[in-house]
């Protein structure tokens, strides 16, 4: 190996390095902003010390109860719910090959919901909505599959059309008994704008495993999804069964999704913009897209629920959407000049 | 066949040596949708030789190639790889063996070419084709070298595959199957879309690897490029209709069958040339 491509993979490396530390460091902003913020400010300073206080295992007092108790699991929600989405959403333009995929294409959201919605008009205690919403988020999944299965094959093409028509037919349903139990219209509507207020530790620790199941599997197929970019016949011929790991991402990224959205709703545009902006400051290889996509996903997400806390927007899916799509256009433009 | 007998997996060789069949298809059938594609094709590749898949447009040529690289299920007959069945050789074996340069391949955008040719490793050692199962080790990383430097991509290693040339990136993709260090290279029309300069360009790559003993057969249009093969094989309606040298295959009576066109073949410093008589 001659010195300059050991420069050129020194520098890529560290280049790499030092995009990953940024993104870190955004993230902690991130955090201490949204912890800090809101009807009683506190200082960074404070937070940081009242986050010691709570990992270093001494008594809580004063501000640092506000932040382990109310703020900081919503917050991590965020960094949860952001990273999730951004991480499926890079996954999905990957195996589908398709920069405007997202992790709602085969019908998750619309999925979730339906089951949220089946559940409040219903009157069901709240502790079922989000369950309600993640069984048929899951089934929503199944049927696109099933929809679009050939043999033992499931062609690009037809799972996104598949999609298409069972997020067409739920959201129709959806709708209609919105319109039916008009008194619970609002916070069906809620629902579906996305919403992380209700977010408790508990509700952390029940997301935690479908996100981390769900997106460390993604973050395994990496290197697969690489590959795939080549094409379906190259990459078979390069040894990747591309049936199987399409089947694999797909499911994984629906576990996740599933389990983030059941919990906070639908929350818009996340896992569309965020990989397009990884790629576009990094590079394509899902080794470095996945993971830098969750970071900055995860800080993103808790940022626009900060200005959905303090701005009259008072809901974290009208801040992504409203604030993402001008900008996904721009980032168009900007990749098209 | 119009090639020649076949005794104990030799075939006699242009120059009178014995030539060892690499990749031999014989008898073989394969579906495309629900017509019969390829028709009891017999055909065997050596290494250190270059041949040309020639035919009309629908003639079978790529369902061919892809069968030959175990791509496609065979409805019948067998494909073997030094005298052993493919479908016996497990996928991993045979990514390692065989590489394959789609028509038009995909290069994944916002890639800098080195990533582009490393993907060529491929999945051969990974555990269920997935998931790495080895960390990338020095020989990898020399191999991509050595591919990037035997197709003269190195200068540009660094750059993004968006910022190329048409022919940059076939010579980018050739790299990438070259990374893998194949026993034998399949093409499938690798000239498409390449001017006259670069198409010369990629033969003239392709002779080298030739001469350091890759087995290369590529699915060709052009017939006067086809006529700088080692050996041509003329399908027709999914039937091999000649295979042999240049000089076997391209005769006015096999052209005016497979293409309906009237042509003469003319010999123009030591190589054959196709002229079309309307």
């Amino acid at each position: 190996m001659s010195a300059d491509t050991a420069l050129g993979t020194q520098r890529s490396r560290a280049f790499l390095a030092s995009g990953t530390l940024l993104l870190l460091g955004l993230l902690l902003i991130a955090v201490v902003l949204g912890t800090g913020l809101g009807s009683v400010n506190i200082a960074p300073g404070a937070v940081l010390s009242a986050l010691w206080q709570g990992v270093s295992g001494q008594a809580l007092e004063g501000d640092a109860v506000i932040i382990w108790q109310i703020r900081l699991p919503r917050v991590v929600m965020g960094v949860l719910v952001g990273a999730a989405l951004s991480v499926c959403g890079g996954a999905f333009q990957g195996v589908f090959r398709n920069p405007l995929s997202d992790p709602y294409l085969l019908g998750v959201a619309s999925g979730a919901g339906l089951g949220a919605t089946v559940a409040l008009t219903l009157g069901w205690s709240h502790q079922w909505v989000p369950l309600s919403a993640l069984v048929t988020a899951l089934a929503a999944v199944t049927v696109t599959l099933l929809l679009a299965r050939e043999g033992r094959r499931f062609p690009p093409t037809r799972l996104i059309l598949s999609g298409v028509v069972v997020g067409s037919v739920l959201s129709a349903a959806t709708t209609a008994l919105m319109l039916r139990g008009e008194d619970r219209a609002r916070q069906v509507l809620a629902y579906t704008l996305g919403d992380l207020s209700f977010s408790g530790w508990r509700d952390v620790l029940t997301v935690l495993p479908y996100v981390g199941l769900g997106c460390g599997a993604l973050l395994l197929l990496a290197r697969a999804l690489d590959t795939l970019q080549l094409g379906d016949l190259t990459a078979r011929s390069l040894g990747v069964p591309v049936e199987r790991l399409r089947l694999l991402v797909v499911l994984f990224a629906s576990l996740a999704t599933a389990g983030a959205v059941a919990y906070v709703g639908i929350i818009g545009f996340v896992g569309l913009i965020v990989p397009h902006l990884v790629r576009l400051a990094f590079g394509a290889g899902h080794r470095t897209l996945l993971p830098l996509s969750g970071l900055l996903g995860g800080s993103l997400l808790v940022l626009a629920d900060l200005l959905a806390r303090t701005t009259p927007l008072s809901q974290v899916g009208i801040v992504t959407t409203l604030l993402g799509g001008p900008f996904f256009l721009w980032l168009l433009r900007r990749e098209n000049g | 066949m119009a090639d020649g007998q076949k005794a104990d997996g030799k075939w006699p060789m242009a120059n009178g040596r014995q030539r060892e069949a690499l990749l031999e298809a014989t008898g073989l059938e394969v579906r495309a949708g629900r017509t019969l594609a390829v028709r009891g094709v017999s055909a065997a590749f050596c290494g250190g030789e270059l041949t040309a898949i020639i035919g009309p447009n629908g003639a079978g040529k790529s369902t061919l190639l892809r069968a030959l690289l175990g791509l496609s299920p065979v409805e019948g007959g067998t494909v073997c790889f030094a005298g052993r069945p493919l479908g016996d050789q497990g996928r991993a074996e045979r990514s390692r063996r065989l590489a394959y340069l789609a028509q038009s391949e995909g290069l994944p955008p916002e890639t800098r070419v080195r990533d582009v040719v490393a993907l060529g490793r491929g999945a051969g050692e990974w555990r269920w084709g997935l998931i790495p199962a080895r960390p990338w080790s020095q020989a990898d990383e020399d191999a991509v070298d050595a591919a990037l430097e035997r197709t003269d991509t190195r200068q540009f290693e660094e750059r993004r595959v968006t910022e190329l040339s048409g022919g940059e990136r076939q010579r980018v993709a050739l790299a990438r199957a070259l990374a893998a260090e194949p026993q034998m290279l399949l093409l499938d029309e690798p000239t498409n879309h390449l001017d006259l300069a670069y198409a010369l360009e990629l033969l003239r790559s392709l002779r080298r690897e030739v001469d350091a003993g890759l087995g290369v057969v590529a699915v060709l249009h052009d017939l006067n490029l086809a006529a700088r093969a080692d050996r041509l094989l003329l399908l027709c309606r999914g039937e091999v209709m000649a295979s042999g040298t240049p000089g076997e295959v391209l005769t006015p009576e096999h052209l005016y069958l497979a293409y309906g066109v009237k042509a003469e073949v003319i010999e123009r410093g030591g190589r054959l040339v196709v002229v079309p008589a309307d």
